[in-house]
């Protein structure tokens, strides 16, 4: 039998100025379950919570009601105060008197009858309260970051040095990502692969960090603190234990002719390769859509004939190459992932006017990197990649595939206004005859010393900004020819070029669907993943444990990929901090007997906290996960069959809060 | 005799959008009609048609569920359930006989207090003009 307690608060005089406390408790006298009920000036302080904690024990209540203030102010203070009395907390409820009554209602007899309503429906809610528990569970308090671009380095490195294992899968076979492509950075213009490849190095060699490149996840399983993680080890045809990196079968490997990937298709790469001369690790892999050796394997499989090669293998001094190296999976178990995927730039084809990405001597703004570099394709020569010839007069597109409708890319990319600039600066100081010309939209150079740089590559450099969209781009005569229009002048222009650059936007990395679909987070119509709050949760999904960094979640530049990197590593350590995670005792519950495993629930459920569970006869049914489950209700008001319950806000609750208003 | 009357509501509130909401009414002082009387629910998609028609069974005149705005559901997407399914409640209450202008769905974030007062408001004007609703013919 229900022994409820009713507390009506004065709150001082902001209920009690409209509302007859003292009436409305004892009205509450009446309604079913109530054994006691009084009013005090402020239940919220020590004197009032003694007054309730006290009245536990004289009228041995076993249900608490507190008419005050809203559940979102002080819920907490009153379910600890009647947990020191010995009550469970979740056998309290609080009827909000103040904000949704005495504060927006004057009339004294509206509000007391008002306040009266409410909580008889509080109460006739209490009398079907459970007691509730909160669950403990263990963690593995290991980490696995995804990408190892600068942001997952980042990360990988601030959790390993925080003393807790790390495991960083990156699927290309060297870690690195864009800023490893990069040939300075700006606005400081510091030499890019001198300040990063350090930290690969340190990051290859921390006592912390397992890494696995050239290796993809497959599938995460399980919930914060516990996740079931499938890694794909790809085959490298080379046994990286015994391979000392010395180098000879990449620089033997006869087929020599494949686009390096990591020049843009600038240079060439032989099949055994490492990706540039800093890669981390410094082993090569084999790949195997090139090699001779595989293909010639394939082919005899086939029942074909190809030439063998086999040069690696017996050059190789260590015996390191593997031909019978297969793809690996590897089921590992984290507490906690970081979603470092990166990005992709804008595939510019798409574009008729900029000549479909036919056009030989229009680039990106990546391959410009690549020219620039003095370990690149050219050794640093900016050349045409049409002839070979030195351009001497180089036009730059900003937006490209960005700020764009027309191309289903309205945002902007943040970063190609500094790149461009970065570039026009750079173009001039490795050929001072060099002309440079920029068509934007608008310049966006919000940062420290942003501005100022490129006001520094106009006025110092000499680069001619054209404000405008160019319309066209045409070879003629083995030049360029760029048709626009100046908008500030409002007049059209025509340039000729040897060389078009174009800013290229930043699209979400390939395949970024599929790796938030396979983690189970939320992402936006552009692939970048959604923040659990996009300011005051920056670096977390909606799924707990899962945070992200970099420009997985949108276009971001170095600085700011690694803040936020740092930031989703000091969330992990705090996670990891504890020794048990306390989980949430209001979830819902599955009542196995009524389920008729239609799994409806399963389909609503945001956060995939269904289960299925074959009971012994058979019947396969749903189960929650219950440390999984956020309790929002989704899947008890789908399932038809009442199945379902939400706890701490069951059907039962909610009808008898229903009836107790009208019935009254 | 419809100025005399004084419609009976209740209204579902999501705990982290609208409910916060007609906190920040309160926390303003933005005064309103008084007929609602307010249910926390976790989540707009947690109100089950069921719940409603029990409502006007028990003598409602008018039923608001009120949750976050597209897109900002705390549980990422729950209004969007909440809406697929007031769809198909506009059909059981046909059924049941009961005036589509006596329910409701809005959404109103937790910064909107003013709004919180304007929508009841509103949706109370709206019922008293509609007058009691009779108890549904059929039950459920
Ligand atoms: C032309 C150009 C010039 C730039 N210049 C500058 C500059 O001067 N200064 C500056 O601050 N910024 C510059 N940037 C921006 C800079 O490149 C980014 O800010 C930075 O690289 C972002 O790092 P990241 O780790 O988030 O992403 P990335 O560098 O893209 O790294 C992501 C990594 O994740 C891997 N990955 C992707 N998907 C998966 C998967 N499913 N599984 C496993 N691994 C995966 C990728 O292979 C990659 O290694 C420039 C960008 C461009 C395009
Ligand atoms: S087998 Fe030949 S083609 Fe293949 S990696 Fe070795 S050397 Fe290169
Ligand atoms: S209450 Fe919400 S989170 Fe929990 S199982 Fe149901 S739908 Fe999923
Ligand atoms: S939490 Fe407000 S509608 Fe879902």
């Amino acid at each position: 039998m229900p022994r409820i307690g009713v507390f009506v608060c004065h709150c001082g005089s902001n209920i009690a100025a409209t509302v007859d406390c003292a009436g409305v408790a004892e009205a509450t006298r009446g309604f079913p379950g109530v054994v006691h009920a009084a009013d005090f000036k402020y239940l919220c302080a020590e004197t009032g919570q003694n007054l309730i904690r006290d009245a536990i024990a004289e009228h041995r209540l076993n249900r608490v009601v507190v008419a005050s203030c809203s559940p979102r102010m002080h819920e907490p203070t009153f379910r600890k105060a009647v947990a020191q009395a010995g009550l469970n907390p979740y056998l309290m409820e609080m009827a909000n008197i103040r904000e949704h009554c005495s504060w927006v209602h004057a009339d004294r007899q509206v509000a007391t009858a008002k306040a009266t309503e409410i909580i008889r429906m509080v109460v006739a809610k209490v009398a079907r309260n459970e007691p509730l528990t909160a669950k403990q569970v263990g963690l593995t308090k290991r980490l696995l970051v995804i990408g190892g671009g600068i942001a997952g380095i980042q990360a990988a490195l601030d959790v390993a040095n925080a003393g807790y294992q790390v495991t960083l899968v990156e699927r290309t076979p060297t870690i690195g990502g864009k800023m490893a492509m990069l040939d300075k950075t700006f606005p400081t213009l510091d030499c890019s692969a001198c300040i990063l490849t350090p930290r690969m190095v340190e990051l290859s060699q921390h006592p912390n960090i397992e890494l696995r490149t050239y290796a993809e996840v497959l599938s995460v399983k399980g919930f914060v603190g516990n996740f079931e993680v499938e890694i794909l080890q790809k085959a490298r045809k080379v046994n990286h234990l015994t391979c000392t990196g010395c180098g000879t079968c990449w620089q033997k490997c006869p087929e020599k002719n494949v686009p390096s990937e990591f020049d843009v298709g600038m240079g060439r790469r032989t099949a055994s390769y490492i990706p540039f001369p800093q890669a981390v690790p410094n082993k090569p892999v084999s790949d195997t859509a090139n090699c001779r050796s595989v293909r010639h394997l394939a082919a005899k499989e086939r029942g074909e004939k190809l030439m063998e090669c086999r040069v690696c293998e017996k050059l190789c001094p260590t015996k390191s190459i593997d031909w019978e190296q297969k793809d690996e999976i590897i089921v590992d178990r984290f507490g906690a992932i970081i979603v470092a995927n990166g990005y992709d730039t804008f595939d510019h084809s798409v574009y008729g006017e900029y000549g479909y990405g036919k056009y030989p001597d229009v680039i990106t703004g990546l391959q410009l990197e690549r020219l620039m570099n003095a370990s690149g394709p050219t050794k640093g020569e900016v050349v045409r990649p049409s002839d070979g010839k030195h351009p001497h007069s180089v036009v730059f597109l900003a937006c490209v595939g960005s700020r764009d409708d027309k191309v289903g890319r309205p945002y902007c990319s943040k970063i190609c206004c500094m790149y461009t600039a970065k570039h026009a600066l750079m173009l001039k100081e490795h050929d001072p005859n060099i002309q440079t010309y920029v068509f934007y939209l608008d310049i966006r150079a919000a940062g420290r010393g942003y501005e100022e740089f490129v006001r520094r590559v106009q006025e110092e450099y000499g680069s001619t900004y054209i404000r405008g969209r160019v319309s066209w781009i045409y070879p003629q005569d083995g030049k360029l020819i760029i048709k626009g229009e100046d908008t500030l002048l409002g007049r059209p222009v025509e340039v000729e070029a040897d060389l078009v650059v174009l800013a290229t936007g930043i699209t979400a990395a390939s395949g970024a669907v599929d790796l938030m679909q396979t983690i189970g987070i939320s992402y936006d119509t552009y692939g970048f993943i959604n923040e659990m709050h996009p300011k005051l949760r920056p670096v977390e999904t909606n799924t707990d444990g899962v945070y992200l960094a970099g420009c997985a979640s949108g276009p971001k530049d170095i600085p700011d990929s690694v803040s936020q990197a740092s930031a989703a590593a000091v969330k992990v350590c705090g996670l990891f901090s504890q020794d048990y995670l306390t989980t949430d005792p209001m979830t819902s519950v599955v009542d196995q007997m009524k389920c008729v495993g239609c799994f409806l629930c399963e389909e609503v459920c945001p956060f995939r906290a269904v289960e299925r569970e074959t009971l012994r006869g058979g019947k396969v049914v749903a189960r929650i996960n219950e440390s999984v489950c956020k309790g929002c209700g989704l899947c008890v008001a789908a399932c038809r069959g009442e199945a379902l319950n939400l706890k701490g806000f069951t059907d039962q609750q909610l009808l008898a809060q229903v009836t107790a208003l009208l019935r009254a | 005799m419809t100025s005399e009357f004084e419609p009976r509501i209740v209204g579902f509130l999501c705990n982290w959008c609208s409910y916060a909401g007609a906190d920040l009414a309160g926390t303003s002082r933005t005064s309103y009609a008084p007929n609602i009387r307010i249910i926390r629910v976790p989540c707009s998609g947690r109100v089950d048609p069921l719940f409603i028609a029990k409502a006007f069974q028990e003598g409602a005149d008018g039923v608001m569920v009120l949750g976050c705005h597209p897109g900002d559901c705390h549980y990422v997407e729950g209004n969007y359930h909440a809406r697929r399914r007031f769809a198909v409640m506009h059909r059981l209450l046909d059924y049941l006989g009961v005036d589509k202008g006596r329910v409701m769905l809005e959404w109103v974030s937790a910064s909107e207090g003013a709004r919180f007062a304007r929508v009841v408001n509103e949706f109370t004007d709206q019922v008293r003009q509609l007058g009691p609703a009779k108890r549904p013919v059929h039950s459920f």
